[in-house]
């Protein structure tokens, strides 16, 4: 009999994998938006597997930062430019087998790697650990400040490098 | 059968793997951006777990700093993407060839 959670990871991967791929090969669509929004939904099911995973303070964040701000970005930016004639092109079959052939080789000598190391969890299960807000937070400004001051510079020069960027008269 | 580290890092292993065939097959930037996004989750994924079954909170802590930066790298990507549409009047990577020898 297997246990609930088990059958909400089975789901919820296979949810990741399906819109995933809708994201990546959509055999109806190569409109940028409908792969934005099945990316909105492989984004949402994954914050679904960091909920299974005890990661909440992760989830919350994945929905806020990734389905809300950065997924607003890339619809906004695709309805700016005009991309219609993008759907007319057609998708060149050499690229199209040599790739899927190096994908499919990626994908058979990461799956017989990981099923011959067999990676197992040195932790008992009594003892795991969860990823709360308060939890990560200590840890945050505590072992984790000066990477976290790094972080909000870095933020600083990308915001300044984007208002340069998108200036009209860039020489 | 029981849920284990193995089983979260198949799916990780297999999200990569979508975004690679993103980034090989697609030729239009924003969908190759998108598929980057994909990876970038996928090794998230493998962190979260990888953090669940070893105890160790700092592998989440990891995953905090990539959303961060991930943030501020579509940030930077789409700006590049407007400044070269306003260039060239394409997203299309096959019309980029300046560069190409």
């Amino acid at each position: 009999m297997p246990q609930f959670t088990d059958i909400l990871f089975f789901g919820l991967a296979g949810l990741v994998l399906l819109f995933g791929l809708l994201t990546v090969a959509n055999p109806f669509s190569r409109n940028p938006v409908t792969s934005a929004m099945f990316l909105v939904l492989t984004i949402v099911s994954l914050a679904g597997l960091y909920v299974l995973l005890h990661a909440f303070f992760l989830a919350a964040i994945q929905v806020l930062v990734y389905a809300g701000a950065v997924m607003v970005l890339f619809l906004f930016v695709i309805m700016l430019l005009d991309l219609k004639e993008e759907e007319h092109r057609r998708l060149k079959s050499g690229i199209l087998a040599v790739g899927s052939l190096a994908v499919v080789a990626f994908v058979g000598i990461l799956l017989t790697t990981l099923l011959k190391a067999k990676p197992t969890a040195s932790a008992v299960a009594g003892r795991l650990v969860e990823g709360d807000t308060v939890k990560l937070g200590t840890l945050l400004f505590e072992n984790w400040l000066l990477p976290f001051e790094i972080l909000s510079v870095l933020l600083l020069v990308a915001m300044v490098g984007v208002i340069l960027l998108t200036k009209k008269d860039l020489k | 059968m029981n849920v284990g580290l193995q089983h979260y890092l198949i799916v990780s292993g297999l999200l990569f793997s979508i975004g690679l065939l993103g980034v090989v097959i697609r030729r239009n930037l924003i969908v190759i951006f998108m598929s980057l996004e994909l990876m970038l989750n996928a090794a998230n994924l493998s962190l979260v777990a990888f953090s669940r079954y070893n105890s160790n909170l700092d592998g989440q802590v990891m995953v905090f700093f990539t959303i961060t930066v991930a943030a501020a790298e579509v940030a930077v990507g789409l700006a590049l993407i407007v400044a070269l549409y306003r260039k060239r009047q394409t997203a299309h990577v096959e019309d980029l060839t300046t560069l190409k020898f």
